[in-house]
């Protein structure tokens, strides 16, 4: 098992590199021009100086081997030294200062962060500020959209073509053919315009201090959290009420009825749990379509999370800003390829080949 | 069939072959049709696919045409619970701020998302196909095509195709000469880049399976060049597959491009798809619900036909369950 985790770790490596390589590549194609907006009375040698300032005056092979150094060597020493100085979770471990900034004073060797070009703040600062909203927005979706998926696989599977069954593929295949940019403004429509029960904007500058504003923070995450969660419950239930099929009818069913199991015992005790191999493969895979789902979803409640980021410095040609957001989704997808292949080898022995 | 003869030796004799042969399609039809959901997916798709494409002899407003005095008209179904609504039969789906008459616009819309929808489905199954059978077929080929359909399987393919049509989008207008050409190739190039590797997947396990075949050790001992046994044996062996996965390229191409649209980095804003109609009516939905309910309505129709289409597909083509 240890050889297998390992094997499939060295993969990912490679992976992420041609991964980071290929948004690079993508982004130095892009005939946008940062300069583009600087007014015509700036003389030219000016404006070539400036694009140095951006790291533009190098050649491909050496920005993309100082992004590596950014991203990669960086970024994780600004990332320690806050964890080993201002974290209150981790500040019993001795305080590092690896991070040198560079300043008017500098030392000529000073770590350069990455920029972004909107605003001129490091793009990671602000990409840590937003993290969290759009990870409980998606994280509590997913959560929420197993828990529905999962009984509903289970028992439409067990009563297979009942009215239960019926009803729940076709609103399963419902929710899994409207796109999140329809039932959106469609669950604006009716419950903040029509009904008014919920607010059609997430104030991402409201704390929960008291119980009245913890419920005023479920009612402004319940509509994101269930736009997301319909595609994860229709995409997962699917994949669970198949995997019960296939197992209902297996001769190791046959022989548990036989010893006289009940039926609860067979179906959540065994069916069950040979049945959920397919399917927590398919939970761990699909955590990277969520966010990208994540996305629309931002874009159409206005939270200000990474994704809604992502849309703003597109739109605003910020290049080093589209590429670290990319890459973190990247990084997410593999992360989470990882943990599906990983978890397959745990529970599935047949497949470990070691 | 002749006239059945009275002696019984002679019914006895074959009764199977008074019934004619039967195809594979034919099997294949007769379990498609039980499957009441793929039946109505299917037919519905046909009937969206002609009125989008004839829709426009029959109702013949210009989609880009103003009508200022006829301006945000309501569908002429709010007259019946709003007396004071403005309604009026020339515009029985409403009309836009501009007075565009919304009917002509939904099917001038719809034409070009199923454009896009058919043409990026198609040119996915094109590469997919392909790359699955070279990795099939061909062993030395099999390893680094399919770390490269992994690798592609990786991508974050919703940001990248965000980045990709916002910055390609003024070089390739300028090579089509018009907006809407150049918009068209980069979404359905862009969207058959980012989707094949399904396929490609699908295929290859197929065409492995296949090519240890006997049929295919005959074809090839009976000198057949490999391009020969690729096109002429294994190809139609693969049909299904790559027709249950067209279905769900369709659905997906259907929504990406919607999606895109809805972004705000699709088509140009004078040119109506129903993404960019439902994108466009988000800010004054709280007035006028069934802009937003009208294209909505007719992405989340088309797409849940395609998918009921693939599901009976996917039933009828597999041998297993045919015939039970």
């Amino acid at each position: 098992m240890l050889t297998f985790t390992i094997r499939r770790l060295v993969v990912a490596i490679p992976t992420l590199l041609f991964i980071s390589l290929m948004i690079f590549l993508l982004l130095q194609l892009a005939p946008g021009d940062p300069m583009a907006q600087v007014p015509l009375t700036v003389p030219p040698e000016v404006k070539q100086k400036m694009r140095e300032a951006l790291g533009l005056g190098e050649p491909v092979y050496v920005q993309y081997y100082k992004w590596l150094i950014q991203f990669f060597v960086i970024e994780p020493t600004v990332f320690i030294d806050w964890l080993t100085t201002q974290n209150r979770l981790f500040n019993w471990l001795p305080d590092t200062d690896l991070y040198t900034p560079c300043g008017p004073k500098a030392p000529a060797d000073c770590d350069l962060r990455v920029l972004s070009w909107q605003n001129r703040s490091p793009v990671m600062d602000i990409v840590i500020q937003r993290l969290p909203q759009t990870l409980t927005v998606v994280g509590l979706s997913y959560i929420v959209g197993i828990l529905i998926a999962i009984p509903i696989g289970i028992y439409s599977a067990y009563r297979q073509y009942s009215i239960f069954d019926q009803v729940g593929t076709f609103i399963t295949m419902v929710g899994f053919s409207i796109p999140p940019f329809f039932t959106g403004p469609l669950l604006i429509v009716v419950f903040s315009v029509g009904l008014g029960w919920f607010p059609s904007i997430y104030d991402t500058t409201h704390r929960v201090t008291d119980w009245d504003s913890f419920v005023y923070q479920m009612r402004q995450m319940l509509m994101p959290v269930m736009v997301l969660a319909m595609q994860t419950t229709a995409q997962i239930s699917r994949f669970m009420r198949a995997a019960m099929l296939d197992n209902l009818n297996q001769d190791y069913v046959r022989t548990a009825r036989a010893k006289g199991l009940s039926e609860a015992v067979v179906v959540i005790v065994h069916v069950l749990r040979n049945s959920m191999i397919p399917v927590v493969t398919v939970i761990a895979l699909g955590v990277p379509g969520i966010f990208g789902g994540a996305i629309i979803t931002e874009v159409v409640f206005k939270v200000n999370g990474i994704g809604a980021y992502l849309i703003d410095a597109l739109f605003a040609n910020d290049l080093p800003t589209v590429m670290t957001i990319s890459f973190i989704f990247a990084i997410l997808i593999v992360l989470f390829n990882l943990i599906a292949d990983i978890l397959y080898g745990v529970l599935d022995p047949r497949i470990r080949y070691d | 069939m002749t006239e059945p003869t009275t002696t019984p030796l002679n019914a006895l004799a074959e009764p199977e072959i008074t019934r004619p042969p039967r195809s594979q399609w034919h099997d294949v039809w007769d379990q498609f049709r039980r499957h009441r959901g793929a039946l109505m997916g299917g037919g519905f798709l046909i009937l969206i696919t002609l009125g989008v494409l004839l829709g426009d002899l029959i109702w013949r407003l210009d989609p880009k045409g103003l009508d200022i005095q006829n301006r945000d008209v309501r569908p002429i179904i709010t007259a019946i619970w709003d007396s004071s609504a403005k309604v009026s039969w020339g515009h029985p789906l409403g009309s836009d701020n501009l007075g565009r008459d919304h009917l002509a616009q939904i099917i001038a819309g719809g034409r070009t998302s199923m454009a896009v929808g058919w043409t990026a489905m198609l040119l996915t199954m094109l590469i997919g196909t392909l790359i699955g059978v070279l990795a099939g077929f061909f062993k030395r080929l099999d390893g680094i095509l399919m770390r490269f359909t992994d690798l592609v399987l990786s991508l974050p393919i919703l940001p990248l195709l965000l980045v990709a049509v916002t910055l390609f989008r003024q070089p390739l207008v300028k090579i089509f000469g018009s907006p809407e050409a150049g918009m068209f190739v980069l979404i359905v190039g862009v969207i058959g880049v980012t989707s094949w590797m399904q396929t490609a997947r699908i295929v290859r396990g197929d065409i492995l399976a296949l090519k240890e075949r006997e049929f295919v050790l005959a074809a090839r001992a009976a000198g057949t060049t490999s391009r020969g046994i690729i096109t002429r044996h294994l190809l139609p062996n693969v049909l299904s597959p790559i027709m249950v996965s067209a279905t769900l390229g369709l659905a997906t191409a259907i929504i990406t491009e919607s999606a895109l649209s809805f972004l705000g980095v699709g088509f140009p804003s004078d040119f109506p798809t129903w993404g960019k109609m439902l994108a466009d009516a988000v800010p004054r939905m709280q007035e006028f619900p069934e802009r937003v309910m009208l294209p909505g309505v007719m992405i989340s129709l088309t797409v849940l036909s395609v998918n009921y289409l693939g599901d009976g597909l996917r039933d009828a083509l597999d041998p297993r369950i045919r015939g039970r």
